[in-house]
């Protein structure tokens, strides 16, 4: 599918941390009541994942939950399948109060590594992000300066990152910045 | 800089993650409803000096709204609970009187 | 002369030289200077001139308090005013230059004033430039600009970069000096996080410069036991260390600003020059040490006139002397440190004047042992001296002033007694009191700032907090880090303060003018504030002019007012108002203390703020395409929007009408994608949109759109568009393209806070699409080319929308035109939409394809008479006055903004209402221009009956069209009415339908 290009085409930067805009990623907003017995198998269906505690995300191999909200996960499936799995979760809820709605194209992916990472992410959000708060598996929502933002952690020194897609560019600057050459903060 | 804690997810949330959204508890008046009840409901605010119950939207965060009690006067927090109820609940009443004995609101006290 | 001595300036590395030029001259420091420390080994005292008299003035203090050293360092794009020179880290290459003289610095021309300062008194200013009138324009606000500030401001565009950083920790210690150390070291031995960070580049603080021989540590030296905390403390790994970065206010609930200064003492290393620290501390030590008062004589702003204890700084870390021969003025025992240091020096000290009648105790002593001589009851008269000191005259404390005896001397060095630095303390609402035997506020430990939960969140350390000696420092320092670390949930070993033995002072007197009954011509040469040039006289005339609260006399004299925000000046200031108001010192108080404690610079506020991301710029997905083919942007809220393509040979305006008479003949395509997308899904969704929207969207069927308008509850009109029903239970509502977070909000706050038993679900859906409007008589041969789906009219009709492929792109086809021609507002995925947009230009070159802007749209449905959002509203504006009542239901009993809109002013008949305006000669209206009726309103103005709301050339009808509200006037349909330009044209237009062109829509429904 040429035609499809993830908003910034997989950009890259690198300083005292490494920034990628990861390409595609296929995204389903699911909200509704999670702690029912339905909406968690078909969650787990879709995914291969469990429906995570509070501000946590789980990874399978053939995709990922993550806690949004009380009534929201961001449900993580590979691009080519977000129909056929994003019809399947529909019909396995019908029955219940639910909403599920393809996001994929209205976000942006980033993943940013190394051994600064927390302290870039800290230079941008009003979040405690050392060893001692943030792990990983642990996911907030936040702001990264003047937008809305989600991030976890996927392992020890990495991050990714969702963001609007109207705004990937602005994150990506963002991040680039906070990543300058020279602006380690080494208090984390 | 307040920081106010999302009863919804538990953050501690750092006043720029939330939109403040006026005061709390305010009962809806629509059609049917006499000039000076809509009036009331409109325009009508406590804005006291001490004691007041307030709406916040954790915006940035998990998106929900919720209230909190509060000193406008010391900014302290007497804590924050669920946008769904007509009241402030006993457990926050009680901690206001621990701290503020003889605090009146509206018709509460 | 002031100059480098041979011994002393531990700070300093003499193996190594560095370079700077003052005004011009190449000068010579050694790394760990200060711009002030070097400034003074080459002899060069005289740094400025004041702000109001332009009086000569030196170097006083050695540290954040100085008021006179400001200087602008560096050179374009580098450049910046106001940097204290005490607090400026000398570096290789260092270009200083000093302020707020002309032509320079030894021959200013403004120094004049001094000899008018009599008749520039305090609110001289207030007082001349009030009358005439007349002259505020031309004389006085040019006169007032010319001579206000300090300073230049840079012209070229910062080269730095700055970012902040947002750090959490259980206690934040702020100050470095021993009673810092101490509190970190306490706090953080109980396994609580802690921050600690001090302002200069060095830990220690006075206790380096000011500890005796006799004074010890756990038996050890006290610089030997501040290394070995400092080591300590640097393996904790829960402590963060940090030089260089300054407490710059305490705000609530623990939040406290730190600034750090990354590399201003090293310009060339890469990274920010600035770091902005957002902390959010459990708890807040502050250890902020305190600072010397100046004595008030007259001439005690002469260059050489300095604190007692900056002499000791310079001395002790820089190995400078700041004069040969130095006269030591004091009420307390702590100047006696500075003329035995001068005496070891091997510098003359010929008098010592000790205003208290018994002199001090052991220091006095130990200085008279070592042959210098002290007179005791005595004061400073005057100095004398031009652009340095030359001589001191000496009198009696007790008298008017007579002179008894005369010192020639080129320094000054002068001890009013201390006062605890208790700014950060007193940011966030924390109380002081007066402490009587100190002479000097400190902080009330009762009234703290307090926190969220109720409890006091700041506590001072060590001087700060008014303990004066090294063992009460020592345990006033460990009492705090531990009471901050239990209060953040640790638990404190029991452990005591490290023993120390400290040397014990003769108490101070309190001296507030010298000599006590000084004359009048005496007090007019003593100066209070030395930056902003406030003298005793300017207080007191002040206090008799009515001025009693301090605040007022702040306001009135400046006293405290300039950058230094009166850290030497404040006490003594209100010690005068006091005793001319005739009441102690604690009913007059002080001034308010305000963030942030030095200044800091914008940039650092900034932080990462600038340039590209000022702010969030959002992008469509064909952004980058719009940008290349000669898109003009206009901003709709963070969007960037194409306002039109302009072409080579054309302005704006040609390609504004080339693209509108495109579309209406040809084919136009438009980037839509900004519209709002909200999903609005669940068993009440019908009747919650019913709420929302002024008309029924319940009874919309499955496959249909329909145009809807949104109300506050205050009635007026907030976002309109076009709702689209999806199945049984699920709505998608568009809302205009900078209303979707709003309305998103919007629908949330009902749901959650109004009608939370409500069975809705909604998601903003806005950017998972591009949204592309395929407009014009040629629209449905494009898309028939492209082939996919039926698009015909009896498949998919007006209002109608359907989903399907076209050109192989998954879409959702809306048949809805906001211009009046045949349209479809095609969306792909976001990822897709680029190519989809190439495929539609592809595919249409063949029927005339053009993209256009949101000015051809604007144009388009103002031809049609549509309303926009933002132009026909303001957020006083019902739909009843746009004429749109056929869009608000009557059945209903309820929507949001219907009980408003039954008030009596909405329903009243002389609401403006919509109409169209035509001109008579074709032109164009002015934007905004009012309608006028004969006679005055009131106030005097013209009566005024309506304005325009939008207005443009309409290239369709080649004439001025123009939208307006207008005082009853679908009522006055043909009447003439006047619009007076601001460029003094009398505009004439006639009261037409809004709908100019196609009334009957024909051309969109085919």
């Amino acid at each position: 599918m040429s035609k499809v290009i993830s908003v910034l085409n997989q950009a890259r930067f690198h300083g005292i941390a490494d920034v990628t805009e990861l390409g595609v990623q296929g995204m389903i907003s699911l909200r509704g009541d999670l702690s029912s017995a339905r909406l968690k198998t078909a969650a787990r269906t879709a995914t291969g994942a469990t429906v995570p505690e509070p501000h946590r995300v789980t990874i399978s191999d053939q995709g990922g939950l993550c806690w949004m909200a009380p009534d929201e996960l961001l449900v993580l499936v590979p691009y080519a399948e977000v129909s056929t799995r994003l019809t399947k979760l529909q019909d396995a809820l019908a029955k219940d109060h639910a909403l599920a709605v393809d996001v994929s194209d209205a976000r942006a992916v980033f993943q940013l590594g190394g051994p600064h990472a927390r302290e870039v992410l800290a230079k941008l959000s009003p979040v405690d992000l050392s060893a001692r708060a943030f792990t990983p598996g642990m996911l907030r929502r936040t702001r990264l300066a003047q937008v809305a933002a989600a991030f976890w952690m996927t392992q020890d020194e990495a991050f990714r990152i969702v963001c609007f897609r109207s705004v990937a560019q602005y994150v990506f600057d963002l991040l680039s910045i906070a990543a300058q050459d020279g602006s380690e903060v080494d208090a984390l | 800089m307040l920081i106010l804690e999302c009863p919804y997810c538990g953050v501690l949330a750092d006043e720029t993650e939330l939109t403040p959204g006026g005061e709390a508890h305010l009962k809806r008046f629509g059609p049917g409803s006499s000039d000076e009840a809509f009036h009331g409901y409109l325009f009508e605010r406590e804005n006291p000096r001490g004691v007041h119950f307030e709406r916040w939207r954790h915006s940035y965060g998990c998106g929900k709204w919720f209230h909190a009690a509060r000193a406008t006067d010391t900014l302290e927090v007497f804590g924050t609970y669920s946008a769904q109820v007509f009241d402030p609940p006993e457990e926050i009443r009680k901690k206001i009187t621990a701290k503020r004995p003889g605090w009146t609101w509206k018709d509460l006290s | 002369m002031s100059t480098r001595l041979s011994t002393f300036g531990r700070l300093i590395d003499r193996s190594v030289q560095v370079k700077f030029t003052f005004n011009g001259t190449w000068m010579r420091g050694h790394p760990g200077d200060t711009l002030a420390s070097a400034l003074l080994a080459n002899d060069q005292m005289l740094v400025g001139r004041s702000f109001k008299y332009h009086r000569p003035r030196g170097i006083v203090a050695s540290g954040a308090e100085e008021p006179n050293a400001l200087v602008n360092l560096g050179k374009g794009p580098t450049f910046e005013p106001n940097q204290r020179a005490t607090t400026t880290e000398l570096y290789d290459g260092m270009t200083a230059t000093s302020q707020n003289h002309w032509p320079s610095l030894d021959f200013d021309i403004g120094a004049i004033n001094t000899h008018l300062s009599r008749v520039l008194p305090a609110g001289f200013y207030y007082k001349m430039f009030m009358y005439p009138r007349a002259f505020w324009k031309h004389v006085y606000e040019p006169f007032i600009r010319q001579s206000a500030g300090l300073g230049q401001a840079p012209k070229d565009r910062d080269a730095d970069t700055y970012e902040h950083f947002y750090a959490f920790t259980d206690v934040l210690v702020i100050g470095g000096g021993i009673a810092g150390l101490q509190a970190a070291k306490s706090a953080a031995e109980t396994g609580a996080r802690v921050l600690l960070i001090e302002q200069t580049a060095h830990w220690g603080g006075r206790a380096m410069v000011d500890a005796q021989d006799a004074e010890t540590v756990n038996g050890a030296p006290v610089d030997k036991y501040v290394d070995e905390i400092t080591a300590q403390l640097s393996q904790m790994p829960n402590v963060t260390l940090r030089t260089r970065c300054m407490g710059a206010g305490i705000y609530d609930h623990g939040y406290v600003l730190a600034y750090e200064r990354l590399r201003d003492h090293a310009p060339e290393t890469p990274g920010p020059r600035h770091r902005l620290w957002r902390v959010r501390a459990g708890r807040v030590i502050t250890a902020t040490g305190a600072i010397e008062r100046p004595l008030s004589f007259a001439g005690n702003d002469l260059p050489g006139v300095m604190l007692a204890s900056a002499l000791r700084d310079y001395v002790v870390n820089y190995g400078v002397s700041a004069g040969d021969r130095t006269v030591i003025a004091t009420n307390n025992d702590d100047a006696y440190l500075t003329a035995i240091l001068l005496k070891k020096a091997g510098l003359e000290v010929p008098r010592i004047l000790d205003a208290r009648p018994q002199g001090g105790g052991a220091l006095m002593a130990e200085a008279q042992a070592l042959g210098l001589r002290v007179d005791t009851g005595r004061a400073i008269a005057k100095v004398k001296g031009g652009r340095r000191v030359s001589k001191v005259q000496i009198c009696a404390q007790a008298g008017e002033g007579g002179v008894l005896d005369e010192v020639a001397c080129d320094a000054v060095a002068m001890s009013g007694g201390w006062s605890p630095v208790v700014h950060l303390w007193s940011h966030c609402g924390g109380k002081l009191l007066w402490d009587e035997g100190h002479a000097m506020f400190r902080p009330d430990v009762d009234n703290p700032p307090r926190s969220h939960d109720g409890a006091g969140f700041v506590a001072c350390a060590g001087m700060a907090n008014g303990a004066m000696t090294l063992d009460a420092v020592l345990h006033d320092a460990h009492d705090a880090g531990q009471a901050a670390a239990e209060a953040t949930g640790h638990s404190p070993k029991r452990s005591k303060a490290p023993a120390a033995t400290s040397c014990t002072a003769a108490p101070l007197a309190p001296v507030w003018l010298m000599p006590q009954g000084a004359k009048q011509e005496l007090r007019a040469k003593t100066w209070l504030d030395f930056q902003n040039d406030v003298k005793v006289t300017d207080v007191q005339l002040a206090a008799q002019e009515g001025f009693e609260s301090v605040e007022h006399t702040k306001r009135y004299t400046t006293l405290g007012m300039a950058t230094d925000q009166g850290k030497l000046s404040n006490i003594n200031g209100l010690a005068i108002l006091s005793d001319a108001l005739g009441q102690p010192i604690p009913a007059t108080g002080t001034t308010t203390f305000r963030p942030p404690y030095t200044p800091i610079s914008m940039g650092a506020i900034g932080g990462e703020a600038r340039g590209d991301v000022f702010q969030p710029i959002r992008r469509t997905p064909m952004h980058d395409w719009h940008a290349a083919n000669g898109a003009q942007s206009e901003p709709v809220g963070h969007w960037r929007r194409p306002y039109a393509y302009v072409r080579q040979g054309e302005d704006a305006h040609d390609a504004v009408m080339r693209e509108v008479t495109n579309t209406r003949t040809h084919l136009g395509i438009l980037d839509a994608s900004t519209l709002g997308k909200l999903i609005v899904k669940g068993s009440d969704a019908g009747r919650f949109l019913d709420m929302l929207y002024t008309n029924v969207m319940s009874s919309l069927k499955p496959g249909r759109c329909r145009y809807g308008l949104m109300c506050s509850e205050n009635g007026f009109l907030s976002d309109d568009g076009v709702v689209a029903r999806i199945d049984e239970d699920t709505w998608l509502c568009h809302t205009t393209s900078g209303g979707a977070d709003r309305i998103h909000g919007v629908m949330e706050e009902w749901l959650q806070t109004e009608w939370w038993d409500w069975k809705v679900y909604v998601a903003n859906v806005t950017e998972q699409y591009a949204q592309i409007a395929v407009v014009g008589p040629n629209a449905r041969k494009v898309l028939e080319k492209l082939g996919g789906m039926d698009v015909s009219a009896g498949t998919l009709s007006f209002m109608g929308w359907a989903d399907g492929t076209i050109g192989g792109f998954d879409c959702r086809v809306y048949r809805i035109s906001f211009s009046g021609e045949l349209s479809y507002e095609i969306a792909v995925r976001a990822s897709e939409g680029q190519a989809f947009w190439d495929a539609l230009m592809a595919a249409g070159q063949a029927f005339g394809v053009m993209p256009y802007g949101t000015e051809a749209l604007h144009i388009m449905r103002a031809e049609k008479g549509f309303i926009m959002i933002g132009d026909e509203t303001d957020g006083t504006v019902i739909p009843q006055d746009l004429g749109l009542d056929w869009a608000i239901s009557k059945k209903k009993e309820d929507y949001l903004g219907k009980r408003a809109q039954q008030r009596s002013h909405m329903i009243d008949p002389n609401r403006w209402k919509l109409v169209g305006l035509e001109t008579i000669d074709g032109s164009v209206l002015p934007d905004g221009a009012y309608a006028v009726a004969p006679g005055m309103n009131a106030n005097g103005q013209r009566n005024m009956i309506g304005r325009v709301t939008s207005t443009y050339h309409s290239p369709t009808l080649n004439k001025g069209i123009a939208m307006g509200l207008v005082h009853n006037g679908p009522g006055r349909r043909g009447e003439i009415l006047e619009f007076p330009g601001t460029d003094g044209t009398n505009y004439k237009a006639r009261i037409v339908s809004p709908v100019f062109y196609d009334p009957e829509g024909e051309k969109q429904n085919v």
